[in-house]
């Protein structure tokens, strides 16, 4: 254990995703001997976002303001919803560019052991969205993991019997990888996702 | 180290993947029951890249043949071949993916009390049977994590007679249930709590913890529904801490 302000920086580091103790005491040292300026920029970088970014009140998207840029935007199609579970996921999907529609995030998947339910994402909301019939076609891009189907399992049960398009992201071979090296679940994937080549 | 060689830093187990969690960039922790070293929690290092090379074998309630290093904290997953496939099928079905998640859960409630070599290998072939049933929809999924559940817990020593008052002796299918209570009472010998349930759940609990799967068949839906109800209060009851999936 050290002192209370350092043993204060570790710990509160220490309770981010994906840093353990050790790293959390890296990090922390890493902080201790930087220029104070650098630092100063960064804990007001921390504090500026906790203030200004929100979340969209009609998509859940990462915003600077009440709804997000993407919501704003008249020139995107707004039939097409694309569902996602994180913003960053949004932020994928933008690089792309070959998606003009809007989005919904949900805010993670379903993972009951870890004691995220339906009620625990946006599902109702995005439901409350499809109630009028602005949207005509739902794409569930979803992680291609278990915990992202299962909440496209559940999505599909919900919407199914609603009359919208719903459909799903394909999945199959990675781009420039040898079909060999493919594990089972993947080429069975990519098998049921073949399409049609004239 | 000296002598400290790769073969004797790893072995080969037969595992279960519980759950996963992630780590970092692209990790994962996963926590694994194997057929021979109990439960297991290792890094198996950029799975979450689409190009990982066995990130489908390494997904919860897949079985996969895996090599471990030991490591200082956690062991590292270092190949992974898989051997059942029981993901895909059981998340297409919501019913199937919330039992299957309870049942995770219990198995690794289960291992963290007991951590006994033999133990461990019995929790495995039932938790493996109860994935393949689930993935080959022989059984609806309530049927099939009543019955793993029950099993479970006998196998930990909470086994329940059905057939006699588990207080008094005497024989019979008997109606008073406590779920503190190793099995149904007599109606001299009802604990303060006890509730009274219908004579055909008791005889369908008697079926899913014995595994007499065509019986089962034959019980109407809330009678099931009931069954549901006894096992998940006598497991949470057992388990000591409420089961987090449950309280969906
Ligand atoms: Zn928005």
């Amino acid at each position: 254990m050290y002192e209370g302000a350092v043993q204060d920086l570790i710990d509160e580091l220490g309770r981010l995703p994906g840093i353990g103790p050790k790293s959390a005491q890296r990090v922390a040292f890493h902080i201790l001997e930087a220029d104070g300026e650098d630092m100063k920029r960064l804990a007001d970088a921390i504090t500026t976002v906790k203030e200004k970014v929100k979340f969209c009140a009609i998509c859940f998207n990462v915003s600077e303001e009440n709804t997000c840029r993407i919501c704003q935007d008249s020139r995107r199609d707004p039939s097409l919803l694309c569902v996602v579970e994180e913003s960053k996921d949004v932020m994928a999907i933008e690089r792309t560019r070959s998606f003009r529609g809007k989005y919904h995030v949900l805010g993670g998947s379903i993972n009951p052991i870890a004691g995220i339910g339906p009620d625990q994402l946006h599902i109702r909301e995005l439901l409350s969205r499809l109630s009028d019939d602005t949207i005509t076609e739902v794409i569930v891009a979803t992680d291609p993991n278990l915990e992202g189907e299962a909440t496209a399992t559940y999505l599909y049960r919900m919407l199914g019997s609603i009359g919208i398009k719903l459909t799903r992201l394909a999945s199959g071979l990675p781009v420039g990888g040898d079909l060999e090296y493919a594990d089972d679940v993947t080429l069975g994937r990519a098998f049921e996702g073949r399409t049609v080549m004239s | 180290m000296a002598g400290s060689t790769f073969a004797s830093r790893s072995y080969r187990d037969a595992a279960i993947i519980l759950r996963t969690q992630n780590l970092g960039e692209a990790d994962r922790i996963i926590t694994a029951l194997t057929s021979a070293n109990g439960l297991v929690r290792a890094v198996a290092k950029g799975v979450r890249r689409t190009s990982s090379k066995f990130g489908a074998t390494v997904e919860p309630f897949m079985v996969a043949d895996i090599q471990f290093v030991h490591g200082r904290s956690l062991d590292i997953v270092t190949q992974a071949t898989s051997k059942n496939t029981y993901g895909p099928p059981i998340v297409a079905d919501y019913d199937k993916y919330m039992a299957a998640s309870t049942m995770a859960e219990t198995a690794e409630r289960l291992m963290d009390v007991e951590s006994d070599p033999a133990f461990g290998g019995a929790q495995f072939r039932l938790l493996h049977g109860g994935y393949s049933a689930l993935a080959r929809g022989v059984h609806p999924a309530d049927v099939v994590l009543n019955s793993y559940l029950l099993r479970a817990l006998s196998s930990a020593g909470w086994a329940v007679t059905w057939t006699a008052c588990v207080a008094c002796g005497k024989p019979g299918a008997h109606t008073g249930f406590h779920p503190a209570a190793s099995g149904p009472v007599c109606t001299d010998c009802r604990p303060p709590g006890t509730r009274t349930l219908d004579p055909a759940t008791v005889e369908l609990l008697h079926a899913l913890q014995h595994g007499h799967w065509e019986q089962t068949r034959a019980f109407r839906s809330d009678i099931r529904h009931e069954a549901t109800n006894v096992v998940i209060s006598y497991a949470q009851h057992h388990l000591e801490r409420r089961l987090t999936s449950l309280g969906l």
